[in-house]
């Protein structure tokens, strides 16, 4: 009996959480557009916060990138600063 | 000579003729100082996503061109006197930036159609 076999009372979980990738390297995206809001509300979430990296997926490069243009967005008020239910 | 790219908000009572010669008369001031315009897009009226000096709705203008670094300065002046815009940003591109905004002028994007498709 191997010594270190663990037996688990319940089933380890079998299925790998979805791999996150950071979708500007994927598809190539060099520049983030803030006049582009449907774009960027992919970034923030129901409340108009932006979404952090772990989250997003995004490298540490493009999330600067999204944050900058989030903000000049909402300066522009293309973007609201907070509130709910946005999407 | 930088890229730089400017969007204004005027307040919505403006005219549609008002809106055009406010266009043409900061064109021609930039073109004055020394630089010259690529593209001018007009959005129009737009609703705004928090009021902004107690308006809900503004008539929006995106303008791109090229100058050197000291006209930034004259036109924030001209902004600001100016009390039929809002609000204004003027930003630089870089050459990704460039090169987005003119392919997304002439003709869509493969990639972004797919993603917001």
């Amino acid at each position: 009996m191997a010594k270190n076999e663990i037996k688990y009372l319940t089933a380890i979980k079998q299925e790998k959480p979805k791999k996150k990738f950071c979708r500007f390297k994927k598809y190539g995206i060099k520049y983030v557009d803030y006049k582009d809001v449907e774009f960027l509300k992919k970034f923030i979430n129901e409340q108009g916060k932006m979404l952090p990296r772990r989250l997003s997926g995004n490298s540490l490069k493009y999330q600067r990138k999204v944050a900058d243009a989030v903000k000049k967005s909402r300066q522009m008020a293309l973007l609201p600063y907070v509130t709910d239910l946005l999407k | 000579m930088n890229n730089y790219e400017l969007m204004v908000i005027f307040t919505p009572v403006l005219s549609e003729e008002d809106f055009k010669s406010a266009q043409k008369k900061y064109q021609d001031f930039i073109k004055e100082n020394g630089g010259d315009t690529v593209a001018s897009n007009p959005w129009g009226l737009k609703s705004l996503a928090y009021p902004i000096d107690k308006k809900t709705t503004g008539i929006y203008w995106i303008l791109e061109f090229t100058g050197p670094a000291t006209i930034n300065e004259k036109l924030k002046i001209q902004f600001l006197r100016d009390e039929q815009i809002m609000r204004h940003m003027i930003t630089r591109l870089d050459k990704n930036a460039v090169e987005y905004n003119h392919i997304k002028r002439n003709g869509g994007f493969p990639v972004h159609k797919a993603i917001e498709a």
